[in-house]
């Protein structure tokens, strides 16, 4: 019997350790599941999954950075890039890339703050902070309807035409992975990260 | 061949409906035998099953699926870019899995769960790629939060709009997953990395960057919802999760993180989901969303009667638990406390109500939600102040309704 009580409060405080370490646990991550034990018994790895290959990542890496890094060989042209455009992207974008009936692709960089009808203009030459994202929304997502299905080649020539259109490229130039990053985009200064913090203040 | 076991026939019953419904046709009560010998009423559908007096005819036998009342008929409201949340149909804080709101940027993939696979790279000491299974396999966790896409505000001058329309764009799940820190530990992530990009496996290949503290916070990679498998629109098999966190962040269709010491610039963080405040600038990685409010009934398109009405609605903050909600049924002239249910969690919708008595004269009425931060759901006139006239994404104005003499109850603007 008194055995048993003993081992009986031996357990309660034990339990009652683990209940302050999960409660610590959880302010410190701010949660409210509440799981006891969490980590702490976790083995250094699991094992689960399998090492990725350098051909499986290269496979799905094709995100660009402002910097250029990830842009691949190639070069395109303006005149190359206004073919395809009008062949490929007229039809969502309109003749000029300001008709629509989809997103405006062009607008002069000194239209910040404008409207068209109801709609503030907002586009490449007056909103876009890289040029480098123009090539990566491009390759990753256009055109709509056939996603993903033009060259490398294709793309610099459009991202070409469309900065051209924009007041931000020279139409004699050939557009490749080390001009590209460096032009500078008129919208870029503009750009602040969020200031909002917990707490009352409305911005 | 064991007929019992018969796919078609889940609930082992011998007839074919065919059989069955002319059967059913021709009188009012069909006997079927199950393989198993038993006597059954035949499987109708319950609109089949209608009679005047249901304790005279025996219902409907137990189904593989269960199905919502031929009465009750909750539609989301799709337009080209998504689909909103029936919020005024809705009760307590759970959105029913298949009306929870969409928005995607390249339609719904269609996505085998065996040939599913998660690559993880760039700043880890073992970049590595898990299946579907693999994810299953590591300690999980669930949580109810919700989730709200930052472009969530739509105001109109003649009032005839639900809550589906004005805030529809939020909905709430019980998620469950593996959370993202328990993937950054096994993987390596380098204390050096800051960023990581989330990319989908859609037609977008959508991508988003997010500090690396938020994986390490709170963020899941969610393979179910509400019980069952994520669904379709959800990102199924596996998608993110970043509790709080505006909803275009939250990469469904999960394919690729990569680890990295700098944003990635993509164009969901810079052409979009960004908004011009004050000044002429444009901020930017504005994840949090604001504490809000909105009262689903009464609301538009209800007309209610003089008489006690028991205000209702939700509240949602991205900073934390939501502390109080305050109504006003005098066109914020004065505020009550509301009665929160509980439970109050953590980045969840909260539902409130508050009993009041209409009189039968035309007012306004209102909620406020004021978040744990002490943050106070502001009304539009405030939030267009501090955002330099702009409207734009994270738009959480007060919604008034105003409740006209006849009873009928329209939006207005605050
Ligand atoms: C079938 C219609 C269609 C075609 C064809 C099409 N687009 Fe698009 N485009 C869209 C839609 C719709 C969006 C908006 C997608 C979204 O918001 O998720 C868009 C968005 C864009 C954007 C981003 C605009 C912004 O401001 O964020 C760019 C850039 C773009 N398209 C370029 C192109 C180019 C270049 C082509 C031709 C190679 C092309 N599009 C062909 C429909 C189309």
């Amino acid at each position: 019997m008194r055995e048993n009580t003993i081992r009986y409060s031996i357990w309660s405080v034990l339990a009652m350790l683990l209940l302050v370490a999960a409660v610590k646990r959880e302010n410190h991550f701010g949660r409210t599941n509440k799981t006891l034990g969490d980590t702490l018994d976790w083995p250094k790895s699991f094992g689960f999954g399998k090492k990725a290959s350098a051909k499986q990542i290269a496979a799905w890496d094709i995100d660009i950075s402002p910097d250029g890094k990830g842009l691949p060989a190639g070069e395109g042209n303006v005149s190359r890039g206004r073919e395809i455009y009008a062949l490929k992207c007229a039809a969502c974008h309109g003749a000029t890339g300001t008709e629509g009936p989809n997103d405006r692709l062009v607008a002069a960089p000194d239209s910040a703050g404008k409207s068209s009808g109801a709609r503030r203009i907002k586009s490449i030459g007056n909103y876009w902070p890289y040029a480098t994202t123009v090539f990566d929304y491009i390759r990753r997502a256009m055109p709509f309807n056939q996603p993903g299905s033009l060259t490398d080649q294709e793309v610099y020539s459009i991202t070409a035409f469309l900065l051209n259109a924009n007041g931000l490229w020279d139409d004699k130039n050939t557009l490749n992975a080390k001009n590209l990053p460096k032009v500078k985009m008129p919208a870029q200064d503009k750009f602040v990260p969020d200031d909002r913090i917990d707490g009352p203040e409305i911005k | 061949m064991n007929t019992t076991n018969d796919k078609n026939d889940s609930a082992g019953i011998r007839i074919s409906r065919r059989n069955l419904l002319a059967g059913a046709a021709a009188a009012t009560v069909v006997l079927v035998q199950t393989a198993q010998g038993k006597a059954f009423q035949a499987a109708l559908t319950q609109a089949e099953n209608m009679s005047d007096d249901p304790t005279k005819v025996p219902g409907v036998p137990p189904g593989t699926l269960g199905t919502r009342s031929a009465f009750e008929k909750p539609v989301k409201a799709p337009s080209d870019t998504s689909s909103r949340t029936p919020l005024q149909d809705l009760y307590g804080t759970i959105t029913p899995s298949d009306l929870h709101y969409e928005r995607h940027h390249g339609g719904v993939p269609a996505i085998d769960p065996a040939k599913y696979e998660l690559v993880i790279h760039g700043m880890v000491d073992k970049p590595m790629v898990f299946t579907l299974a693999d994810l299953k396999r590591f300690p999980s966790v669930s949580r109810t939060a919700f989730l709200e896409c930052s472009g969530n505000y739509r105001g109109s001058n003649d009032g005839k709009l639900r809550p589906q329309e004005i805030c529809g764009l939020v909905s709430q799940s019980e998620w469950t997953g593996v959370k993202l820190s328990t993937i950054f530990r096994e993987v390596g992530v380098s204390p050096k990395a800051s960023w990581f990009l989330a990319e989908g496996g859609d037609a977008a290949v959508m991508t988003r960057s997010v500090p690396v503290k938020k994986g390490f916070d709170d963020a899941i990679i969610a393979y179910a919802q509400n019980g069952e498998a994520v669904r379709p629109e959800q990102g199924y098999p596996a998608r993110l999760f970043l509790p709080g966190w505006e909803g275009n962040a939250s990469v469904k269709w999960l394919r690729r993180i990569e680890l990295s010491d700098a944003p990635f610039m993509t164009r969901e963080e810079t052409s979009k989901y960004t908004e011009t405040v004050a000044g002429g600038k444009i901020r930017q990685f504005s994840f949090t969303m604001d504490a809000r409010s909105v009262i689903t009934y009464p609301s538009y398109p209800a007309k209610v009667e003089a008489g006690w009405i028991e205000i209702r609605g939700i509240a949602w903050s991205g900073r934390g638990k939501i502390a109080r909600v305050e109504v006003s049924t005098d066109a914020g002239k004065s505020w009550k406390t509301a009665a929160l249910q509980e439970p109050i969690l953590d980045k969840a919708i909260t539902a409130f109500r508050h009993l009041w008595q209409w009189d039968g004269n035309p007012t306004e009425i209102m909620s406020r939600a004021v978040d744990e931060t002490g943050y106070v759901q502001p009304f539009l006139k405030q939030l267009l102040a501090a955002r330099g006239g702009n409207m734009g994404y994270h738009f959480n104005p007060i919604t008034a309704w105003y409740v006209q003499k006849d009873g009928q109850v329209l939006f207005k603007a605050t």
